[in-house]
Order: structure tokens, then sequence, then C-alpha cells
């Protein structure tokens, strides 16, 4: 229903008053709450974004897309995954790395990469689902996954999202350690 | 929009390389598929031949090797053949409606044990709509049970369902001898159990009422009957209302056979369009084929026909009487009625019992006036001399009656030169239960008729048509050239005949077919 990064965060237009104040009073200052008049209301399913990055459903509109760019302060590109036009469902990325739908072709994974700038793989979530963010959540350090999410997908994303080594203290050995990269 | 109709529509599409994800469960490479998880994996979870029956049992009768389907019928099939896997198929389909059939196929058993196994292919979706397909072994159980038919006629051999009963009410057996070599030909036989002999006709019995139908129904197309049946109530199963019956067709031929001179009732005459009341029978199939051999017309009768009113022939071949002609002077020249020529003459003619004797020498019309020539002979019926009393005749006021009439050339001198020295062909016959009651006069009249009947086929090849003649193996042609001029006597061609097969009759009926 929403997407949002540091900068700020989208909701859509059937949210109350009410509800965006709580909001407003539950997030820090400088993230900004905005609600948009949009078609797609489903904002979850339509945008995934990380703190530079937006994918957006192709059929969004121009305001909307301008809001985006503006309020989250990120760069919007309208894409497909895998030829499914709910990117917000099928992938999901953060600052680290991405998750997208298992039947991506190759040229479309090096294509995405290549746009969002983190390392993507192909996989899947919750024993077999294709639908990847509807079955996690993830930032720069944590993920939650669903409960049937088996080992190999666990492993899949751990690495992917580089989160065996995101404790706070290891960010900085991290940075010395460049050369290397693990990988499964 | 898909894909595939973005390519149809000729727009340009980058190439898609299918990537490779790992399997959720066991984490190997593998390319993506609805379930997300490799092949193995996915069987260990799902086992599509889950409802599927791994033992079923079939109903075998050891005698006549067929398969029981329910409730009542009998399918007769071998061992891993085509017929037993659409039958077992057809027996697993109930259970087998949720999974799709891909292969079947034996597997070897031993023949003795009983057992036939069947190894399916099948094909069923699982989880998010990955299709499997999967190997599956069924064994089916054979029980011996033998079937109705076999039990009934195991208790009792001689048990009859259905009977038909041929009859001729004439005094010689020819149509016996003809309509014994159709049935051979066309194997019309071969479902009797039992085939009889009796007086003025033959028995022949079946197993089941609709063979016995099929064989009247042959007949009928063979020859003009008149038909009725019967049934006669054998047991009665009060609880299932089951009625057990003999039935019995009685089938009369009619009593016309060819040559013989008929004087035709006015009434069938006038219907004919006034033929001439003398007729001679010239052919008898499904219909009887009449010539007037005065006027060379001829007109057919089928069976309806005939039996609605029906009538006897005045004289038969038995009567016939052997002339010498003396000259012929020919009326008309030769036609063609009906398939075989004729022509008019008028003939000068002497009973060879007369010639010498007396000058008794009759002036006859003829239709055979391409085939005499003075000094031969022929056969002929002889009205002079012949004490008539029929009706039908009584009938005609004034009707004027010529004094012979003519039938056919007679071979008899060439006969006799070559008597003993038998055939080069032969038939074979249906294995008659003879009835040998009435002593040795009926056997004599019985080797005479049959006689005449092989002449009947030698003289005329429209006869051969619908029989099989063989090749006789004893048969040594003589070394001396044949006659000196005029006639030969007429013989049935090499290139007709059959090589008959020297072996056994199982065997024959495994083959399928003689080797010509």
């Amino acid at each position: 229903m929403c997407a949002g990064n540091k900068n700020g965060l989208l909701v859509p237009h059937s949210t109350t008053d009410q509800e965006l104040q709580h909001l407003r009073n539950s997030l820090p200052d400088q993230v900004i709450v905005q609600r948009i008049e949009e078609k797609l209301s489903a904002l979850g399913n339509c945008i995934a974004c990380n703190d530079h990055v937006a994918l957006t459903h192709p059929d969004l509109d121009r305001e909307t897309e301008d809001l985006i760019a503006d309020i989250l302060g990120v760069e919007v590109f309208r894409q497909t995954v895998a030829g499914n036009i709910l990117v917000g469902s099928y992938c999901t990325f953060s600052n680290k790395g991405g998750l997208v739908h298992p039947h991506t072709s190759i040229e479309d994974l090096d294509e995405l990469s290549t746009l969002l700038q983190v390392p993507l793989v192909a996989g899947t979530v919750n024993r077999g689902s294709e639908v990847i963010a509807a079955g996690m959540t993830v930032n720069d350090w944590t993920a939650f996954c669903g409960l049937d999410t088996t080992a190999t997908e666990l492993s899949v994303i751990e690495s992917v999202f580089k989160l065996r080594e995101a404790q706070p203290n290891m960010i900085v050995d991290e940075m010395r350690k460049s050369l290397i990269d693990s990988y499964v | 929009m898909q894909m595939s109709d973005l390519a149809a529509s000729g727009m340009f599409l980058p190439s898609q390389t299918v990537g490779s994800v790992l399997c959720c469960i066991c984490g190997v490479s593998m390319p993506p598929n609805p379930a997300n998880m490799c092949v193995r994996c996915l069987r260990s979870r799902v086992d599509i031949t889950e409802g599927l029956p791994r033992h079923a049992s079939l109903v075998y009768c050891p005698e006549c090797r067929s398969y029981l389907q329910p409730p009542r019928t009998w399918i007769r099939a071998d061992l891993e053949s085509k017929e037993l896997l659409t039958f077992c198929l057809r027996r697993l389909k109930p259970l087998t409606r949720h999974v799709r059939i891909v292969n079947a196929e034996f597997v070897w058993t031993e023949p003795h044990s009983k057992r036939i196994k069947l190894r399916l292919r099948v094909q069923r979706e699982a989880l998010n709509g990955a299709i499997l397909e999967q190997s599956h072994l069924i064994e089916f159980t054979q029980h011996d049970n033998l079937c109705e038919s076999c039990s009934r006629f195991q208790a009792n051999p001689d048990q009859w369902v259905a009977a038909v009963q041929l009859r001729q009410h004439v005094s010689h057996r020819r149509t016996f001898f003809h309509l014994e070599q159709l049935i051979l030909r066309h194997g019309a036989a071969a479902r009797t159990l039992r085939i009889k002999e009796a007086d003025r006709g033959v028995d022949f019995f079946f197993g089941n009422r609709s063979h016995a139908i099929k064989f009247v129904d042959f007949i009928s197309g063979s020859v003009p009957v008149q038909s009725r049946s019967d049934k006669q109530l054998v047991s009665h199963d009060p609880k299932s209302n089951t009625y057990n019956y003999k039935h019995t067709f009685s089938v009369e031929i009619c009593p016309i056979c060819r040559e013989d001179l008929i004087c035709l009732p006015p009434k069938v005459a006038n219907t004919l369009g006034n033929l001439g009341p003398l007729v001679l029978c010239t052919k008898v199939s499904n219909s009887i084929a009449l010539l007037d051999p005065f006027t060379l017309r001829s007109a057919y009768l089928d069976a309806k026909q005939y039996w609605g009113s029906p009538f006897k022939a005045l004289l038969s071949s038995r009567q016939l009487v052997e002339y010498i002609i003396l000259d012929v002077e020919m009326e008309s020249s030769e036609i063609s009625v009906g398939g075989s020529k004729y022509a008019l003459a008028y003939a000068q003619v002497a009973r060879v019992s007369d010639f010498g004797k007396n000058d008794n020498i009759f002036t006859v019309r003829t239709h055979l006036g391409h085939l005499l020539n003075p000094g031969g002979y022929a056969l002929g019926y002889d009205l002079y001399g012949a004490n008539i009393n029929d009706f039908e005749v009584d009938k005609y006021k004034g009707l004027d009656l010529p004094h012979a009439i003519l039938v056919k050339k007679s071979y008899e001198e060439k006969r006799q030169k070559r008597r003993g020295k038998g055939r080069s062909w032969k038939l074979k016959s249906l294995n008659m239960e003879i009835d040998n009651t009435n002593g040795k006069m009926d056997e004599e009249k019985r080797a005479n008729d049959y006689e005449e009947f092989l002449r009947d086929i030698e003289e005329n090849p429209e006869l051969r048509f619908n029989m099989s003649l063989y090749h006789n193996n004893d048969y040594q042609p003589s070394e001396i050239a044949s006659t000196v001029g005029g006639d030969e006597l007429p013989s049935v061609p090499l290139d007709e005949l059959i090589a008959e097969l020297a072996i056994s009759d199982e065997e024959e009926s495994n083959c399928g077919s003689m080797a010509e």
C-alpha cells in the first residue's frame, strides 16, 4: 500500500487524515509522508525503491512519477520484471542487493542490474513462491521472510543482500576487504 | 501482451536466455519452473500416482481364450496383443480419470503365471501448474471362469441354440451340391456346430441365434427362399426373468431348378407379359431366370414374386432324353439374352432310341441353333411321348404342345470314350452327417446326381464363378492326343484351378487364407 525510503513515504489517496497524522508522528522528521492521488493505489505493488533508484509500474501517471522523484529523491525507471508489470511485488531491493522473480531472463537481469547499480539474483521465497516482495521485506542490515522459506532460499537472500556481514561493526571491515566477493 | 504474440506481429524481440535459480528445497541449480523445485524434490513431495490402482483382476475363459467385460460380453484377445491392451485400459478408465495416460505397454510375464503386468506413463499437474510425468506398474490377476457358451457346450456338446432346416421338395440333390460349394467358398458355415443331411434337405445347427440369422441371409441371397422361424422354450429363470430358447428356421428353397421345363400358370404368364406358357428355367440365383425357347424372351422372378404364386416344374432334367440331330435350319442370327447367346432355328431330330428302328422324325423349333450341327447329339424333353398330368396345362385351352424341346448339347459319346479317366480338378465338401437309413438305392441315386453336377460344372463356366476348384494331384492326363475335328469335350481350363495346400485345418485357420 505504501512505498518509501530514507527520504520519504508515499501513501495512497485512501489514507485517512488520522492515519496520516499518526504516521507523521511515528516517523522521524526528515521522512516526508505524502499522500498521492493515483489511480493505481496499491503503491507497494507498483513501486520498488531503495535510497537511490526506484522501479515503477509502466502505467503510472506522470505527476506521480515526478512526485516520487521529488519526495523520495530517487531516479525513477518504468520497467517490467520478467514480463510482470507489478514491479513492486515481483522484485525487492535494498542498497546492497536485490532479489527478482525467478523467471527473469539473463539479459533482463543484466539490464536491471545496470539500472539499479546493485547485484541482482533471480530466486524464490516461501518455498518456491514467485511473489518476492509479498514474502519478505528487507533493508540494509535485516530481512524478514515468511515462515515457509527454505534454508536454500534463506542463504540466497543472505548472500545477495549481504546480510551475513551486515553487523554494524562489520560494515567498517567490509570496506577494507573489498576485493573478494563471496557467492553461494 | 504475450511474448509470442509480439514475436508473431513481427516486432523485434531481444533474445531471452533463461537464467537459472536454485531449487528451494535442495539448492541445486536448475532452470525456473512453476513450482521452483527441482524434479527430484517435486517427485519426492508429490506422488502423482497416488490414486491409481496397483492391482486389478480380470476374468478369463480358458476354452475360448476370451476376457469378460462385465456384465456379459466376452472379448477374444491373445496375450500381449493390441486388443488386450485396449481392454485393460478400458477397465482402468474410471480409476484413472484424474491423470493423463501418455504411454502403456506390457511387461513380460510367464504365460502360465496368470498375471498380466502393464506399465503406464502418466502425467498430472502438481502444485502450481508444474506437470509431472511418472511411470506406474499395474498387475492384473487372471481368474479362470468358463464363459456361458463354453460351459453350456461342455455340459452338453450337442446342445444347439438355433437350427436352420433347408428343404427343397424335388427328387434330386443338385441344388444342395451347388449350395455346398457356395458355402465353402464364402465360409458361411464357419460357425455351425453340426451339419446333418436329411431327406430332401440339410440341417445346420448353430450355437447362437445371430449366427443362424446370418446364415439364413446368406442362403436367401443365393437362392430364392421362403423362410419362417419358431422358437421353443428350454428353460426359464423366474428370478432374473431370463428365458432360454431353441430357435428353428425353416427355409424352403423354390423347387424350380436349372433346365426345368415349366408350364406357367395363366396369372403368372400374364404378369410377365404373356410369356408363352412353356418356358425353360435357365438360371437360379436369388431370382429365377425364365426363357421362352420359341420367342427368346426372358423374364426374372424374384423370391417374393415366386412365392406369391408358386408353381411346379412340368419336367425336370432327370427326364431329359437324347436326340440325334439330322438337320438344322437357322431362322435368325445369334443374339445375346441376359448374358448367354441363343439363336432360333428349326431342327429335324429323332430320338436316339428311335434312330434306326423306326422313322419317327420331329421337326422342332429350338433356341440352340448356334450349337447344333447335323450328326450331333442333344438332350431335350420328349413332350410327344410324355404323359402330362399338370393342372396348369389343362387351364390353357387349345395349347399346342411341341413334340420336343431341346435343352442342351450332349457330350455323351465323348464321355464314353473318356470314362474312368478322372478329372483334372476336384471339389471339397462340407463334413455332413449322412443319413444312411434309406439304403443302397439312395446311395446310387446320390452318386449319379453328383456326377451330373460335376458335368454341369464342366460345361458351364458361369456356374464355376462362385466355386473354388482345386487341382487334382492324382490325375494323370492321357497321352493320346484329343479328338480330331469338331467339338471337344468341355473341360475346366488349368488357370481356373487353385493349388491345394496340404496342411492341416488348424494351421489353415491360423494362416488365414489359402495360397493360390
